[in-house]
This record gives C-alpha cells, sequence and structure tokens, in this order.
C-alpha cells in the first residue's frame, strides 16, 4: 500500500503554477515539472513502498495547450514536446517528474479522463482556477493496477534538498 | 534481429529500473511484445485490455513516428532503436460537478 508520497516544491515555483493557469483561464494550462525523485535515483525504491523519500520540483517547462477543439476541459501535451521536455530537463540535469495543469471552475480533483490517460510514477499537479484566481492546488500519483490516485502532499520549501 | 527498446522514466520501476532492453524481433510489434514478455508489469501500462497500443503511447522506430510507417508491422533490422514516447493528457469531466454545486 503506497503513502506518504511527497512532493517538494518552493514557494516560487507554486505561484508560477497557479499564475500560469490565471493567465490561461478560462482555458486550461499544462507544463512539465522538471526536478529530482531521489527514491528512483538514490536507493531503488519502487512506488509500492510506504515511506517514499520526497520528490522535488525545481523548475518548470511551460506549454502550450495542444487541445484547440476543447481547451476549457482538456489539455494535451504531444510526444514532441515531452521530449522538448526531457531535453530541458537533461540540460539542467534534471528529470521530467511529472505534469501540471489546471480546472478552469472546478475543483483540484483528477477526472476519470485523467484517469485514463494518466501514466504511472509522474507527479500529476492540478490547480483549480475559479472565476480566474488561482485556488487550491493538489498532486496525485496513478496507483499500479491504473484504477486509482495516490494523493501526494505538497510541500512548500525555500532551499533545494541536497 | 536485435534491436534496442527504449523504456521511459515512468515506465521503468516496472523493468528493474532498466532504461531501455534488448530484445529480438522482425517487427516494431514483435519489440513490444519481446519487451513486455521481459517485464509483464510494463503491458497494462503500453497495451489495453484488447491488446491495442493506449492512444497516450507513441512509438518511433528510430526517428519515425511508427504511425506515418506500417504501424506495429514496421519491420526493424538489426541495431534498430524502438523508442516509447509517452504524450499526455487530461482535463475534467463536463459531467463531473463543480465546486459551487458539490
Amino acid at each position: 500500500m503506497a503513502v506518504g508520497y511527497q512532493l517538494w516544491m518552493s514557494h516560487d515555483v507554486a505561484e508560477r503554477i497557479r499564475r500560469h493557469g490565471a493567465e490561461t483561464f478560462p482555458y486550461e494550462c499544462c507544463g512539465a515539472l522538471l526536478g529530482r525523485d531521489s527514491a528512483f535515483t538514490e536507493n531503488g525504491g519502487s512506488n509500492q513502498q510506504s515511506l517514499e523519500p520526497p520528490r522535488e520540483v525545481v523548475e518548470l517547462f511551460p506549454l502550450v495547450n495542444r487541445r484547440d477543439d476543447s481547451p476549457r476541459n482538456r489539455f494535451a501535451v504531444t510526444a514532441e514536446d515531452v521530449r522538448d521536455a526531457e531535453k530541458a530537463a537533461l540540460q539542467c540535469g534534471l528529470d521530467v517528474v511529472g505534469w501540471y495543469h489546471s480546472h478552469p471552475d472546478h475543483p483540484a480533483r483528477p477526472s476519470t479522463f485523467d484517469r485514463e490517460h494518466a501514466w504511472p510514477w509522474y507527479s500529476y499537479v492540478i490547480v483549480s482556477v475559479m472565476s480566474g484566481a488561482p485556488a487550491e492546488m493538489t498532486s496525485w500519483r496513478l496507483n499500479d493496477d491504473r484504477q486509482d490516485y495516490w494523493p501526494e502532499s505538497i510541500g512548500i520549501r525555500n532551499r533545494a534538498m541536497a | 534481429m536485435a534491436v534496442k527498446v527504449i523504456i521511459p522514466t515512468p515506465l521503468r520501476v516496472y523493468a528493474a529500473k532498466k532504461d531501455s532492453a534488448e530484445v529480438s524481433a522482425q517487427t516494431v510489434g514483435e519489440a513490444l511484445g519481446g519487451l513486455t514478455t521481459q517485464f509483464s508489469e510494463l503491458r497494462k501500462h503500453l497495451f489495453t485490455d484488447d491488446g491495442k497500443l493506449r492512444s497516450f503511447v507513441n512509438v518511433y522506430l528510430n526517428d519515425e513516428d511508427i504511425r506515418y510507417m506500417a504501424k506495429e508491422a514496421t519491420p526493424v533490422k538489426d541495431g534498430d532503436v524502438v523508442s516509447i514516447v509517452p504524450s499526455i493528457a487530461g482535463g475534467y469531466n463536463t459531467i463531473d460537478p463543480p465546486r459551487c454545486c458539490s
């Protein structure tokens, strides 16, 4: 059973996600989370451990929502965008550890559509933007059987992890 | 034919943390099948229950998207590299209740 997922980010990174959501309102924003995952890089932990070392977001890679047909309630990141994000992460000595997007005028909860299109391991940060103002921000990880998400607590810190 | 399959970061936890695997195959589909034979936990993340590649799973042979080739029937040769590249999608369902109604 997986409990205790943690995603750390600075106040600045958190504010940039919120601001991106406000800027694109009433459409969804999206982008990549660039950072480090100590469980993956250091001790070989799987995502089924009960006490996961934290994951940290160090930088963002904002992207353009490719869903022209339904940008109010859908976002899409192409494989080419993913490759660009991975290259940007590599240049900074980081990994793509997840993705963020906004839910305009909806709660920051993953939808069925989110789950059906999710990948395991990645952190999925969702920011709710209500009437143009950023509101709750949450993070989630898909569980191994693809049937649900584990909540991931977001910790705000002002220094990078050692 | 011996080909290399590049495993994307989110799936490496299901592949003994490996970033690639060597498989023997005649086509891209066989290469993916060989990969999921080695690492069975990968299957549900790459394929639907009826055995089709999931829509957000993109496969490249060297640098070419196989959708513009012969898809999974695309033949491979010794030394080819098959890359699995995610695409990302999401958003709320219109049937999900907005906060004001929940």
